[in-house]
């Protein structure tokens, strides 16, 4: 593996995956703050999200669309699949922001540091 | 009609779910979803007997054919687990109505049957789908409505280790969306048994080899395998007592389920175990995971926490016996499969009636139970007993088979693990049953014995315990045909 098989123009879209995946991934785990920790979480699927698009994407393809001038297109495929995700991961947001704003109504805070201190003290 | 089973089989709580919102008044969601629960539970008897005699059930969703559109392959292992899920489910609603009007706020009743049915049609889901894609979605559906469930506990933790699990859970759901992708970028296929005929010539590119890594951390991560087990406890632990025995006898089974449809079926043996390290990795993990949730399940003083514990212990069995690859030690980890649903389930249910009674779990409250709670706390010792491995009961058969599995590879140091688990397990099942029966209770506050609506389903698993204990010739038939299935030969 050279330099310049690293730096492939049909690369780059993975590279961008991946540091954001590992930059998401990074927030996840060492954020104490629940609501960025789910921001983080977001940019997590998000990066998925781009790497299921990217591999749909055919060199000089257009989009899918039945047209007479017309050759090659996209494979629309990985693009459907990815917006059933794109739900998945709203949902998964949702439901973490309301729990969120449980947690702030039972323990009057959202620092996971003070609501693990109030879990010990019980 | 009959050829529709596979599909009626996830559509049916799919559809019930919405509908309990219509419902509204609590008993008439609690019985439109028991009866739901028992058409399903139908559902998966007749499915596993069609198949025990024509081996495979596809059904194509809409009439389109496998490559284009999304097909359900039932064959005897996602049967049996089916089987499992459903047969559970029943019972718990069963038990719910009393249990559930003790722990949930009156006006969230209809709420959480239908986040109960979600959950159970997203298990379901899974284990039936011959579509790698499907498994995705339906494994969001369950985890979501079981990150709510567990929400709606009484204790104010119950939030944070939802909240905890839903962290952890949709990374690991993004690690196997990513393995999908990635097996999808590779093969052109999303179907199981497309992608399984295809894998094994692109055995050598890093593409595959990283798939399987993504899927198996993910899979590792819901089935709670050491170390990616830390949701566990405070989930089991806080969550109300339906919810903690419906997951532990369900979830972590159809977890399991996936990561042997994966490694067995889709990747393959040779590829999985030869070209891929899995069976070392999965030993090594089981073994200390065995060993360290049943030693700190000992030191646990609340009981849901210790037997959550010890669930991440008897899931390091199951994976044990998966890591041996050998048709014995498959059978084993799939009776454990079983076996651990109906102890767990019995261990769990007892514990709803300790809740319903005192609202606590903690050891320093048990004290004198045996005596006020004679039949709750009995099934707990023979729940315990099960989970110990005592003959005469399931635990005792789905170690004999791990044990077996282990003496026919020659390595008598799993035996030896086998062995100090099961010892382990007699140190924290025994703190419970002194406490119950042989320290002074509070004689003042006069406890009664659990509603027979709550003891009945209790005492239905705790015989269900001792029946398959005495006559595994039912379970063990399945079990090794199932695995016979997974390895490709004949039983």
């Amino acid at each position: 593996m050279d330099f310049d098989s690293f730096v492939r123009p049909g690369l780059f879209n993975y590279w961008v995956v991946i540091t954001l995946m590992m930059t998401a991934f990074y927030v996840v785990i060492a954020r104490g703050n629940l609501i960025k920790k789910i921001i983080g979480l977001n940019i997590f699927q998000t990066s998925v999200f781009l790497l299921y698009i990217s591999m749909g994407k055919v060199t000089g393809g257009t989009a899918p669309i039945l047209a007479d001038s017309i050759e090659t297109y996209s494979n629309p495929l990985p693009h459907v699949l990815i917006l059933t995700a794109i739900v998945v991961g709203v949902a998964t947001t949702a439901l973490g922001l309301a729990l969120v704003v449980r947690i702030k109504e039972a323990y009057g805070t959202i620092e996971e540091d003070e609501i693990h201190q109030q879990d010990q003290e019980d | 009609m009959m050829q529709h089973f596979p599909v009626l089989q996830v559509i049916v709580p799919l559809m019930a779910a919405p509908a309990c919102l219509l419902l509204r008044q609590r008993t008439l969601v609690w019985m439109f979803s028991l009866l739901v629960s028992i058409v399903v539970f139908a559902i998966s008897v007749s499915l596993l007997s069609q198949v025990l005699d024509q081996n495979v059930i596809i059904y194509s969703i809409g009439g389109w054919a496998a490559p284009w559109g999304i097909e359900y392959r039932v064959d005897v292992v996602n049967a049996f687990v089916l089987l499992i899920v459903s047969s559970i489910s029943m019972l718990v609603l069963i038990y719910a109505r009393k249990s559930i009007e003790k722990e949930i706020d009156g006006d969230q009743i209809f709420l959480f049957y239908s986040a109960l049915l979600l959950c159970l049609a997203g298990l379901l889901g899974i284990t039936i789908t011959g579509d790698a894609f499907n498994l995705f979605v339906f494994l969001e559906i369950s985890s979501l409505s079981s990150y709510a469930l567990i929400s709606m506990g009484k204790d104010r933790r119950a939030l944070t280790a939802s909240y905890q699990y839903l962290i952890m859970g949709t990374i690991g759901a993004t690690f196997i969306l990513i393995g999908i992708g990635l097996l999808y970028m590779i093969t052109g296929t999303l179907n199981m048994s497309d992608l399984a005929a295809r894998i094994p010539e692109l055995s050598g590119l890093r593409t595959t080899r990283v798939a399987l890594a993504f899927l198996t951390v993910g899979i590792s991560l819901k089935l709670a395998l050491f170390p990616l087990h830390l949701w566990l406890p405070n989930a089991y632990a806080y969550s109300p007592s339906v919810v903690s025995i419906f997951l532990a006898a369900t979830a972590t089974k159809v977890a399991i389920y996936v990561l042997l449809r994966f490694m067995f079926t889709i990747f393959g043996i040779e590829f999985s175990f030869s070209a891929m390290p899995l069976d070392e990795v999965m030993m090594v993990l089981a073994v200390i995971g065995i060993l360290t949730a049943s030693t700190v399940a000992i030191s646990q003083n609340n009981v849901k926490r210790m037997l959550a514990y010890s669930s991440v212990a008897q899931v390091g069995y199951i994976i044990l016996g998966i890591s041996m690859v050998s048709l014995t030690g498959l059978t084993g980890s799939i009776l454990h499969m079983f076996n651990h649903a109906l102890m767990k389930g019995a261990l769990f249910m007892s514990l709803g009636c300790v809740v319903y009674r005192l609202g606590v779990v903690n050891l320093a409250q048990m004290s004198g139970l045996g005596r006020r709670m004679p039949l709750t706390m009995a099934a707990f010792v023979v729940g315990g007993l099960s989970l110990i491995g005592v003959p005469l009961t399931v635990g005792f058969i789905s170690k004999w088979y791990l044990l077996l599995a282990a003496l026919e590879k020659g390595w008598w140091w799993i035996v030896v693990v086998l062995l100090v688990g099961s010892l382990l397990a007699v140190v924290y099942v025994w703190r419970v049953v002194e406490v119950a029966y042989f320290r002074q209770g509070d004689e003042e506050t006069e406890v009664n014995e659990a509603p027979m609506s709550l003891l009945i389903p209790t005492w239905a698993l705790v015989i269900a315990n001792i029946y398959f204990g005495i006559d595994a010739s039912l379970t063990v038939d399945v079990a090794q045909r199932a695995a016979a299935t997974l390895l490709g030969v004949q039983p």
